[in-house]
């Protein structure tokens, strides 16, 4: 069998990106979520802050881990499998990922230390301090690899000389077409992942009766937030989806599933589009309803994909399920989390079994919507790894031979398989350990311990002691 | 043409770059190869606590070198990692497997001894993955045009299999100078004595591959003999910073021992370039053909010119906090 590189690196990116981006999203929202905390804290005085600020900076600590090791996969995946692609970008490219260093990178990193660390080495004002550098660092970190990302997508501000893109605009390039749609939209999905996860972990202990005070604070704050945020997703979604439609129509054509070029289009709920024939099999839509929503008129005009020659298509079916999945849990989202606000005025958020346990169930929900998400932006930009400039296959590194890459493919599969287990038994023994394993003075119980260690939490046997065993 | 040659600048930069990550990210890898050969498991605790709340912060002089790289000398970072597709993918498999240790290993009970072999495999692959690096540096790319056309296997001879092993002597010889610094009692005596003997090895290194090099590579054997008249100042300097090390080590001279191998380093640093120069990716293209466009230079340039100072204030604040050594007991900062 012949081993193409090219398709093997495209599987080998989407994996590796994927994998990295479920992390990030997460660390962003609970970055905000304990630099939160800790002011509130800091203001208060009230140890229930102090004892949720320690308990979700366990779990930010293991996965902020993971986050930076595969985030550093990502910074050479560009040179070793998209040369071709980096090097024509790189007079963009690169000053981008380097101003990503210097200003979001190193803040994370530094304080992330003081943060983990810290707490009793520095007064409550510097932790604060260190804790707010995280999350501001996180959000740095996301805006230019947003922009690059964004600008691939959108690409501007540039000019093509001797076969090297040249920047003639910083401004322009930077802040490309689609960067500020994406940038909310991004973080708002980001908030919406710490949301239904501390929301969920909440629930969940409130279910067995557990930490009752700590985890009904959690619950509480995150149901005001989510009420709030799912909402304005929808909104910067269509604000999103608005702009695509005018700078990336072939991709918008493949989301709405519209073969033909039609004024008064319908909106698609259902259909197996068919790619060889052309047409949607099964197909189930509104009358008129893609028209309405892309163009505010009835009768508006949708272009179809059969304005663009086949090889200029992207792959229909990824892009048109992965919108659909998205928007599906946005939709839910939103339904679930004006339910939890609803009845939290009502007073009964706390004790409605049904309620809480349906925020537990959604604790992946999000993690699918963003990977839903990021799917329908990439592969919906194909067969344009640059949009309109580079294609995809022109992208590859000349001398990657098929093996190279299936090496590295199999490689990261095993490696991040190995990880990912290892990661998430690890945080399923924290979560079962539960905010009891911090005590009311916001300390951690017990006797002195390793200091260095942000996880470290004992579980004999269902008492909760700190060190555990060892030693 | 221009007033200031913004390349220069660059190769500055990115040199300084490069030497932060070898100094500061080699002792933490360093104290990760030494790791199972510590006195004890408490002895190995304190390792990783010395470490625990700087290391990502070191690390990430290794993607500044990265992204540097791209926008400065696209070149360079367009035929090194396609050139070294499999010695990257083992940097990046080694760096994961010790970065998730520091949090993995103290969550885990039964499985503790897989982080610790996670953490000591993680560094030692990483680091051998950096020598051999250096070592593919010297030996040079087959490329046509811009792009590499070697083939997957060719960074790999005996030449960078030495350069590799090179690096994981010395990267241990700073991880066990530093760990002189932070610890005490027998960790820090068994600290001493791995420093001593590791010096000595580091030591036989850097003499194969003075006389290895130049015998390899014509143009680094012209380099030096041309120019013997000053150029011998370098292996000297190398030497002296050698006894003083060894003298500090011999006198249990706590903070020194670090501070003379981080002078030795910048010896072999400065030799490296000088034997080099002005190659970027030998044995064809310069620096100047690797660069990328003045006004992506330049634009950068001005933002590394203001945040650098700013990056080294915080990094050099969480050093201070973190001060002090690390014991069983230094308890109460969690
Ligand atoms: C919108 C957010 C986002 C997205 C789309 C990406 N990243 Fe990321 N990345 C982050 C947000 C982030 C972060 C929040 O800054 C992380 C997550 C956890 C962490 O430690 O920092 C991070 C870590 C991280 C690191 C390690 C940084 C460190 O040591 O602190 C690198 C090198 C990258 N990323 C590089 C990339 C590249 C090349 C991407 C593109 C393919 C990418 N990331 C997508
Ligand atoms: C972090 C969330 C992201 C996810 C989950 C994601 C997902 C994907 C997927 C699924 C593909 C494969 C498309 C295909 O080949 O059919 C892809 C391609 C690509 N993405 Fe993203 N992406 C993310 C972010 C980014 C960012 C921030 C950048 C750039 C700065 C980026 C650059 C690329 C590049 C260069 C490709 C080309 C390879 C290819 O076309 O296969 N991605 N991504
Ligand atoms: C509620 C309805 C939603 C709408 C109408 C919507 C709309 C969109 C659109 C149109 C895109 C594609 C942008 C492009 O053309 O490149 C997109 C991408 C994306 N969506 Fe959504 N979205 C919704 C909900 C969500 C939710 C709930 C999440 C996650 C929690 C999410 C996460 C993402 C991500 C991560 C991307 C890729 C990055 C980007 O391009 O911004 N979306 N969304």
């Amino acid at each position: 069998m012949e081993l193409d590189p090219l398709l093997l690196s495209r599987i080998q990116f989407a994996f590796v990106v994927s994998f990295h981006a479920i992390f990030p999203v997460f660390t962003i929202g609970l970055a905000a979520f304990i630099a939160t905390l800790e002011g509130l804290y800091y203001r208060t005085d009230n140890p229930v802050y102090a004892r949720l600020s320690r308990f979700w900076t366990k779990i930010f600590a293991v996965v902020f881990g993971m986050g930076v090791v595969s985030g550093i996969v990502m910074a050479f995946q560009f040179g070793s499998n998209w040369s071709a692609f980096s090097y024509t970008s790189a007079n963009f490219l690169g000053p981008v990922l380097s101003y990503e260093v210097v200003t979001a990178f190193f803040l994370e990193a530094t304080f992330l230390g003081v943060l983990l660390f810290g707490r009793d080495r520095v007064p409550r004002g510097v932790h604060l301090f260190a804790a707010c550098m995280v999350a501001l660092g996180t959000f740095i970190s996301s805006f230019w690899i947003l922009s690059a990302n964004s600008w691939m997508q959108t690409p501007a501000g540039v000019e093509m000389q001797d076969g090297l893109l040249h920047v003639t605009s910083w401004a322009e390039a930077i802040f490309n077409p689609s960067l500020w749609p994406r940038f909310f939209h991004m973080a708002l999905a980001s908030f919406l992942t710490a949301g239904f996860v501390v929301a969920g972990i909440s629930a969940w202990y409130l279910r067995q009766g557990r930490e009752l005070e700590v985890n009904r604070k959690a619950l509480g704050m995150t149901v005001v937030l989510l009420a709030m945020i799912a909402p304005a997703q929808l909104v910067v979604g269509d604000w999103h989806g608005l702009n695509s439609f005018e700078h990336q129509p072939a991709k918008v054509a493949a989301m709405e599933g519209a073969w033909e070029t039609k004024e008064g289009a319908p909106l698609i709920l259902f259909a197996i589009p068919d790619a060889t024939a052309e047409r949607n099999r099964f197909e189930i839509g509104i009358p008129y309803g893609a028209s309405l929503i892309l163009t505010h008129q009835l009768d508006g005009e949708v272009p179809g994909l059969k304005e663009w020659a086949a090889e200029d298509r992207p792959p229909v079916g990824w892009v048109f399920w992965s919108f659909r999945v998205m928007v599906a849990i946005g939709l839910l989202m939103i339904v679930i989390a004006l339910t939890g606000l609803v009845q939290r005025l009502r007073g009964r958020l706390f004790h409605s079994q049904r309620l809480l346990r349906a925020f537990t169930w959604m604790i992946p929900a999000p993690f699918v919507a963003v990977l839903a998400g990021w799917f329908v932006t990439d592969i919906g930009r194909q067969p344009w790894v640059v949009y309109g400039i580079m294609r995809t296959s022109d992208g590859i590194t000349p001398s990657l031979t098929g093996g190279m890459a299936l090496f590295s493919l199999i490689g990261f599969v095993l490696v991040y398989a190995v990880i990912f287990t290892a990661g998430l038994y690890y945080l399923v023994r924290i979560f079962q350990a539960g905010p009891e394993a911090i005590d009311a003075a916001g300390t951690e119980g017990g006797h002195a311990k390793r200091p260095f260690s942000a996880v470290e939490t004992g579980f004999e046997g269902g008492t909760t002691t700190t060190a555990g065993s060892r030693g | 043409m221009e007033l200031i040659d913004l390349t220069l600048i660059w190769i500055g930069i990115i040199g300084f770059g490069v030497f932060m990550y070898v100094l500061m990210d080699g002792f933490d890898l360093g104290v990760g190869i030494l790791f199972p050969f510590a006195p004890g498991d408490t002895e190995r605790d304190i390792m990783m606590n010395t470490v625990a709340p700087v290391w990502d912060g070191n690390e990430t002089w290794l993607i500044l070198g990265g992204a540097g790289l791209l926008a400065a000398f696209p070149l360079v970072y367009t035929v090194f990692l396609p050139a070294l597709y499999i010695g990257v993918f083992l940097l990046l498999a080694g760096l994961i497997f010790r970065g998730v240790a520091f949090e993995f290993r103290f969550k885990a009970k039964t499985s503790r001894y897989l982080w610790d072999w996670s953490f000591f495999g993680g560094s030692l692959v990483a680091t051998f993955a950096q020598g051999a690096v250096v070592g593919a540096y010297i030996q040079g790319f087959e490329t046509e045009g811009f792009t590499y056309v070697g083939g997957p296997l060719d960074w790999l001879t005996p030449f960078t299999v030495m350069t590799g092993l090179a690096l994981v002597a010395g990267y241990t010889l700073l991880g066990a100078t530093w760990l002189i610094l932070k610890t005490t009692g027998p960790l820090q005596s068994w600290a001493y004595a791995v420093a001593s003997r590791m010096l000595i090895a580091v030591l036989a290194f850097f003499i194969i591959i003075s006389f290895w090099t130049p015998l390899a590579e014509a143009r680094v054997m012209e380099r030096w003999l041309g120019n013997m008249e000053w150029l011998w100042v370098f292996p000297m300097a190398t030497l002296l910073a050698a006894g003083w090390l060894w003298q500090a080590i011999h006198r249990q001279r706590e903070g020194v021992p670090f501070v003379a191998t981080m002078v030795l380093f910048i010896t072999f640093y400065v030799g490296l370039l000088i034997s080099m120069w002005p190659l970027a990716v030998p044995p064809d293209h310069t620096f100047w053909d690797a660069a990328s466009a003045p006004a992506s230079q330049l634009f950068l340039l001005i933002g590394v010119l203001f945040l650098t100072p700013v990056v080294l204030g915080y990094t050099a604040w969480t050093y201070w906090v973190f001060r002090g050594k690390v014991t069983q007991e230094s308890a109460g900062y969690h």
